[in-house]
């Protein structure tokens, strides 16, 4: 395994110094698709910085999860944030590594980017098969100056199980005391109404082809499809544009003082914070079957701390603030010492 | 009948083909068995959890942990019966021509095409449904539809709903597609074995291409062509991506053809990513895996009943 991974980023790579792969050290990870882009990208930039080869395979946040459980992999990655009694029960430690926001879109003749107001409740009643028109009154009397046409509300959302979606309902649920009765939160739920497709390409596909459809993806897949997205009203009452200054906003408003740091960012306080913000975690064994795998893990994620954010940002991620990268050090130190 | 070994020829190559091969083939047999088995074992905590209900109960609710067969079981069967009923007559058609009023040289050529259709890999089928047929039906197409037909009396209900574009009909759409090359080119082979002096008696006694169709070569063929019929349908069954990518994906049941819904095997597709180990959900999962295999065993046993004489032929 060692071997074929170095050899494999060996021929990948010809241009590093031979010396520098022969010594390569190698760990591996799975799980969560959702900051796949940014730990491939970290992974790439950590190979000729720390020579640390990272072979990391996004194969959805629940198979990750099984995994580490089963310690076949050196580390595992989630969306949703394990329980406390999760991670005691699995012996894990969970951290945060990078932040993403999600975005609506939509697809309305004659509405343009950021251009249509929506609140949280409005969102959670169409997804509750409850607003079905895009005249319905509730949302034209915050769109004073647009036309909205009578035309049918179509909700595209993810069937697959995914850490977008959780992030979503979870926005939902905190907004809407209804949805939380009555769907709930998971990386899969049971939609009331609507149209599933795969994978963020299919929602984007889906609300692309559909007149009057709306969606939710990741706002760096909004972003590099051209997609119409919308303003959220958020917690404090204003209307906010999804945009590097509201997405930090919130993420400094968020409070990461919690076990496993499993932080709450969706609907924060902040008079300019993005509503639907989360971060995404690593788990790590506290009784690592390879000691110096686990030190290589952790050796990675202080590099991508130190010199990933502007690779974070590049793809639209949002870097989790200083403090928490220091709370995070502290809870590694804890754990496995200095 | 087993050929006789020349006694005393003491030729250990041959012992050692003879038990390769029955390795092999034994192999095989146990393979199945120990998926059959594994998938049932697996799903077992989900038949004890929801007992015999499951297969026909219509939650499938990750959150609360409810899960229940039906929605899938339905979709699947309805979408592949769907499927069937749309392919069937272009099979025939197909196969018709290419056995009875294809000139010579075009019948290579056309038969290899449409063998071709049948490599396609189902992830293309999937895309090119989503990003081509869908955008198109949905524009063009389903609203005209929706506004004539379903408002007609007895089956308008069918046809009613959002222009979606993906749904159940789509879905039977494209399997309608997939399966086209496996019943057509059972049906070729079927037709041409039929004798030549039955189809030109009748054609001597007067008879017209399509009656030598319907009295000769139909009722001559008519089982192998059912069980033809039945391997498209196996093949449908178990279809999973092009299936995932236009069925719409809502565990709903809807009275339209053009509402969403599931088949178990793009359900299984999708959840299985996100169904952690010890699950209710990863059992229900391997339970509905167990179930598509005892259908899709027991349209493949219907078949090769049906087609035992040919195959032995």
């Amino acid at each position: 395994m060692n071997r074929r991974s170095i050899l494999l980023g060996a021929g990948a790579v010809l241009t590093l110094p031979l010396a520098a792969r022969a010594q390569g050290a190698s760990i591996t990870g799975a799980g969560a698709t959702f900051p796949n882009p940014v730990y491939q990208k970290w992974a790439e930039a950590a190979r000729p910085a720390i020579n640390i080869q990272v072979n990391y395979q996004s194969v959805g946040s629940g198979a990750g999860i099984n995994q580490i459980r089963n310690r076949t992999v050196d580390f595992g990655a989630t969306d949703a944030p394990l329980t406390e009694q999760q991670l005691n029960e699995a012996n894990l430690l969970q951290f945060p590594t990078v932040m993403g926001s999600l975005t609506a879109i939509v697809n309305i003749p004659g509405i343009e980017n950021d251009q249509l107001k929506l609140t949280g409740p409005i969102l959670a009643d169409i997804y509750l098969g409850k607003i079905t028109r895009w005249n319905d009154p509730r949302i034209v009397s915050i769109n004073a100056g647009l036309t909205l046409p009578s035309l049918a509300i179509a909700p595209a959302y993810r069937a697959d199980g995914s850490g977008t979606t959780f992030v979503w309902v979870s926005y939902l649920a905190a907004v809407s005391p209804e949805w939380k009765d009555k769907v709930g939160v998971g990386t899969s739920v049971r939609f009331p109404a609507g149209t599933g497709a795969r994978g963020n390409e299919g929602v984007a596909g889906t609300v692309r082809q559909v007149r009057g459809a709306i969606g939710y993806v990741e706002n760096a897949y909004a972003i590099t499809n051209r997609l119409v997205t919308t303003q959220i009203q958020n917690k404090a009452g204003n209307f906010v544009k999804p945009e590097h200054a509201t997405f930090m906003a919130a993420a400094s408003s968020a409070d990461w003082n919690v076990p496993g740091f499993a932080a709450n960012i969706v609907d924060t306080a902040g008079p300019q914070s993005w509503p639907i913000v989360a971060p995404t975690f690593i788990l790590l064994p506290k009784n690592p079957t390879d000691a110096a795998r686990s030190a290589n893990v952790r050796k990675f994620f202080d590099w991508a701390f130190k010199d990933g954010d502007r690779l974070a940002q590049e793809l639209e991620y949002i870097p989790l603030p200083d403090a928490t990268k220091t709370a995070v050090r502290a809870a590694w130190s804890a754990q496995f010492g200095a | 009948m087993p050929v006789r070994r020349a006694r005393g020829a003491g030729n250990i190559g041959d012992v050692i083909f003879e038990w390769a091969c029955r390795g092999a083939a034994i192999l095989v047999l146990a393979l199945l068995g120990a998926i059959i088995v594994e998938l049932f074992i697996a799903g077992l905590p989900a038949f004890r959890a929801f007992g015999l209900p499951f297969i026909w109960s219509t939650e499938w609710d990750p959150v609360q942990e409810v899960f229940g067969a039906g929605v899938s079981i339905y979709g699947t069967v309805v979408t592949s019966v769907l499927a069937i009923v749309l392919a069937v007559p272009l099979a025939f058609g197909v196969a018709f021509y290419l056995t009875e009023l294809a000139p010579v040289w075009l019948k290579r050529p056309l038969g290899t095409a449409i063998e071709l259709l049948a490599a396609v890999p189902s992830i293309i089928y999937g895309m090119w449904g989503f990003f081509v047929i869908v955008p198109a039906f949905a524009t063009y197409l389903q609203p005209w539809i929706i506004d004539n037909i379903g408002e007609l009396p007895l089956i308008g209900f069918l046809f009613q709903g959002a222009p979606f574009g993906t749904g159940i009909f789509m879905a039977s759409f494209i399997l309608a597609i997939m399966i086209l090359p496996f019943i057509a080119a059972t049906m070729r082979d079927v037709f041409d074995q039929v004798p030549p002096v039955y189809k030109e008696s009748a054609y001597g006694l007067g008879a017209t291409t399509w009656e030598v169709m319907r009295g000769v070569v139909l009722p001559y063929t008519r089982i192998s062509v059912v069980g033809g019929v039945m391997l498209g349908l196996g093949r449908a069954l178990g279809e999973t991506m092009a299936v995932t990518f236009v069925i719409g994906n809502a565990n709903r049941i809807t009275t339209s053809l053009f509402g969403p819904g599931n088949t178990i095997a793009s359900l299984v597709a999708l959840e299985f990513g996100e169904s952690e180990t010890g699950s209710l959900k990863l059992a229900s999962l391997l339970a509905l895996g167990f179930i598509l295999f005892v259908l899709s065993f027991i349209v493949l046993a219907v078949s090769r009943y049906l087609l035992r004489s040919r195959l032995k032929a």
